[in-house]
């Protein structure tokens, strides 16, 4: 028999007799990974709901009294929000490295607030649209997208808050050398980001 | 229970775990606790669903509905599907024999997400009772697993609905389980371990899990959107609100195409694992296994309109399809001739893992044949929704996947448990299943062939006889699942002392006692380079470790 098997132990032995190295160093790196591969996902999801959206486009002709007309200069002002907020959000972790807490929180507020200004002219434009959630097919496909996407913006928006207040607190949540938390948020947002991009070229200048 | 708390429990997930059977009822990490828990949990969703399939059959073995009404019979017949993909098939090919043997295979001592692995486990129960529940509380869905509108906006809301979120939920754990796998197998593994050693199961993982990260959210999706038409009356799939219900087909297939791979490749991956092991050969042909898998994973995704030839598709696309899909077989077959390979000349021990998985093979040939005649355009417009589909189908997720797991289950019971399954009644197990199997789903290519469609409780009268044979055959599966229960009680309290490695094999989770330590091994993981080393004396060592044929 091998050497390097112990046999005959019970399965029930006291697991803290181990002094293995803990999971920690085991599982620690491979926490990005684990979200690149969930925002693969959450982005099939949305490649689902384009490719909805294309499709009956091309195939289903809009009923006769049907309204569908979208304006540009909301949602252009929209994909400038967000696409600063990125940028911000860059800087917050430029910070983070340079080990500059106070501005790392600076900019993190700022991205904050541009995700929630994001929201607000969201809201704004949904009032102001000229058709409902019902009213037709391309109607709905409008706000099934924009929802989607808009409750990935509030999700977001909110984690960033939770990173925010984590790096204020004074034993210090979030380091230099604790940038999991912040790093994590801050890939989830350059990809919601991302999604707009292709969300404002598809439903609004296709 | 011991509890113990280990100095710096911060980051070290679960010390904190009763032991013994009452850590199978918990929050356990463990990755074998939660392999069990998939196993367990699925063959009791097996056993309700077998339970659903015979209702169906006692009612075709007349040709008027007379032991369940029409809208039961649908009601039945949804979630006889659901579950048994949903709740069974899914979550054991996967969750329960992945989480047992992954970290084995790639030498590590738990899953790389193991709270993350916990959840998605703990997602199933929930949303298994809460779509049998449906059925008490105002009817379950019934427009069949695959919830076609306008069907499934037109029957009665809140079963749909119901069904629609235990799919979410059902859906969101495959998707957890699949993130956990990728990461396991590429970032997990013992160094000095390369890709191209891994045990063949790993291969089958990784692949089925990259089509689960890439498919199953699109579902998640589809139905969201169905939803809301259901609940607030949009129109994406309602033809009368000018939406369009062939977007509907193209997106559940872009996931269910896939989902059958989602059931069959893990399966063929055990399969490739149990037998090197019984026939004392290595694995013959490992290197175009691995490009078969990761081909049918690249086809796979391309191949789903060969659901949809009578959909009205356009001729290019059933070009396109019929072609992609010829060429998924092409890998499939390749798979087929290195099992046969692989026995070929082999020291067979004819046990009942083995009996098993040469059912598998033998069925697996028939559903795959049947499979290259649907994705024929001419033929298939004849046979679309005929019981001929069913019996393609049946032959394929039963005769392969269902085998396998069976296959499996007496292959890595002395793993589990320490002890052995009773050889003959295992083989009396595996006489009544495979011939019950057969006399149930081989008379379904006749009855489909001559044009009795599927899901309905009334067919013409001439289809009578040959139903009956079929539920004969039903009865006969129906029976065989009780030596098999006998089996696994009686030995798991009696059963014979298997020893740490009863089959002498090579693969790393028998490289450890059985059962095996909370982490696997006590001191190092072993490097295993090469898995299927059997019978290679001659040229050196087979094995690094010193585990060799005896
Ligand atoms: C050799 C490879 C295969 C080919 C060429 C093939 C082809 C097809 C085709 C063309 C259909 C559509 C028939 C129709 O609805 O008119 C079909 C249905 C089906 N196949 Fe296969 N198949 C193959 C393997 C598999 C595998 C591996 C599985 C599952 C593990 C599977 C499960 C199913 C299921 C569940 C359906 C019926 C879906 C439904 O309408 O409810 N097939 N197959
Ligand atoms: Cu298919």
């Amino acid at each position: 028999m091998t050497s390097i098997t112990p046999l005959n132990k019970s399965s029930k032995q006291s697991v803290s007799s181990f002094s293995e190295p803990p999971h920690k160093e085991e599982h620690a790196d491979h926490r990005l990974f684990g979200l690149i591969a969930f925002l693969v996902a959450d982005g099939m999801t949305f490649a689902g709901f384009f490719a909805a959206y294309l499709t009956f486009k091309a195939v289903n002709p809009l009923l006769p009294d049907a309204v569908y007309e979208l304006e540009l200069p909301l949602p252009t002002l929209n994909t400038i929000l967000l696409l600063i907020s990125s940028a911000t959000f860059h800087r917050a972790g430029q910070a983070l490295s340079q080990t500059k807490a106070k501005e790392c929180q600076k900019w993190l507020l700022i991205t904050a607030g541009l995700g929630f200004a994001f929201l607000a002219s969201q809201m704004f434009e949904y009032f102001t649209l000229p058709f409902g959630l019902t009213d037709n097919l391309y109607a709905s496909t409008f706000y099934a997208l924009t929802g989607f996407h808009g409750l990935h913006v509030t999700l977001g928006a909110l984690m960033i808050l939770i990173i925010w207040w984590q790096a204020r607190s004074p034993n210090g949540r979030i380091t230099n050398e604790n940038k999991f938390p912040l790093e994590a948020v801050e890939l989830y947002w350059h990809f919601v980001d991302g999604i707009w991009v292709i969300l404002f070229i598809i439903l609004y200048l296709l | 229970m011991t509890i113990s708390i280990p100095p710096s429990t911060k980051n070290k997930p679960e010390r904190l775990q009763p032991t013994g059977w009452l850590r199978y009822f918990s929050f356990s990490l463990d990755h074998k606790v939660i392999g069990i828990q998939y196993l367990v949990c699925g063959f009791i969703f097996y056993l309700i669903g077998g339970a659903l399939a015979s209702a169906i059959r006692i009612e075709l073995t007349s040709p008027v509905s007379d032991f369940m009404a029409r809208d039961v019979y649908n009601q039945v017949l949804t979630l006889h599907g659901t579950i048994m993909i949903f709740l069974w098939i899914v979550p054991v090919v996967n969750g329960a024999f992945g989480n047992y043997l992954i970290p084995f295979y790639v030498g590590a001592r738990d899953m790389a997400f193991p709270r993350l692995n916990a959840v998605a486990f703990w997602l199933i129960p929930p949303a298994g009772l809460m779509l049998i529940s449906s059925y008490f509380i105002n009817g379950a869905a019934q427009s069949g697993w695959t919830a076609y509108p306008p069907l499934s906006i037109s029957t009665p809301a809140a079963g749909q609905i119901i069904w629609i979120i235990s799919v979410l939920l059902l859906g969101g754990s495959s998707i957890f389980g699949g993130i956990n796998f990728i990461a396991t197998i590429l970032k997990l593994r013992r160094p000095g371990l390369q890709l191209m050693q891994l045990p063949m199961y790993c291969w089958a993982m990784l692949g089925t899990s990259i089509l689960v990260v890439l498919s199953t959210p699109v579902l998640a999706g589809t139905l969201i959107l169905l939803s809301f038409d259901i609940v607030a009356h949009t129109g994406f799939f309602n033809p009368t609100l000018g939406g369009n219900v062939i977007v509907y087909q193209h997106l559940f297939w872009f996931y269910s195409h896939p989902a059958v791979y989602i059931m069959v490749l893990p399966a063929f991956g055990l399969v490739s694992e149990i037998l090197p092991v019984h026939s004392r050969k290595p694995l013959f042909g490992y290197t175009t296994m691995v490009y078969s898998i990761m081909a049918i994973v690249v086809l796979g995704l391309m191949v789903w309109a060969h659901h949809m030839f009578t959909s009205g598709t356009p001729p290019w696309m059933r070009l396109f399809f019929t072609i992609a899909t010829a060429f998924i077989a092409v890998p499939t077959g390749i798979k087929f001739f290195n099992w046969v390979a692989t026995l070929w000349g082999g020291r067979i021990s004819l046990n009942t893992a083995i009996l098993f998985s040469c059912g598998f093979i033998i069925n697996f040939v028939l559903g795959g044949i049947t499979g290259v005649a649907l994705a024929q355009v001419p033929f298939d417009v004849h046979v679309h929704d005929t019981y001929f589909v069913v019996a393609h189908f049946h032959y394929i997720v039963y005769g392969g996947s269902v085998f396998v797991i069976f296959s499996s289950i007496y292959h890595w019971y002395p793993k589990f448990t320490g002890r052995l399954l009773d050889e003959k009644i295992g083989r009396l197990h595996f006489a009544i299943t495979f011939i019950g199997f057969n006399l149930c789903f081989a008379p379904q290519h006749w009855l489909g062939l001559n044009g009795m469609p599927r899901r309905v409780a009334e067919y013409d009268p001439q289809f009578t006889f040959v139903n009956q044979l079929s539920s004969v055959g039903a009865l006969l599966m129906a029976l065989s699942t009780l030596p098999f229960l006998w089996n696994i009680f009686y030995s798991a309290f009696k059963g014979p002392i298997s020893g740490d490695n009863p089959w002498q094999a090579l693969t790393p989770e028998w490289l450890t006692s059985s059962p095996p330590p909370v982490e696997n091994w006590i001191g190092e993981a072993p490097l295993v380079t090469k898995p299927y080393g059997y019978g290679q004396n001659a040229g050196g060592e087979p094995q690094s470790t010193s585990e060799g044929e005896t």
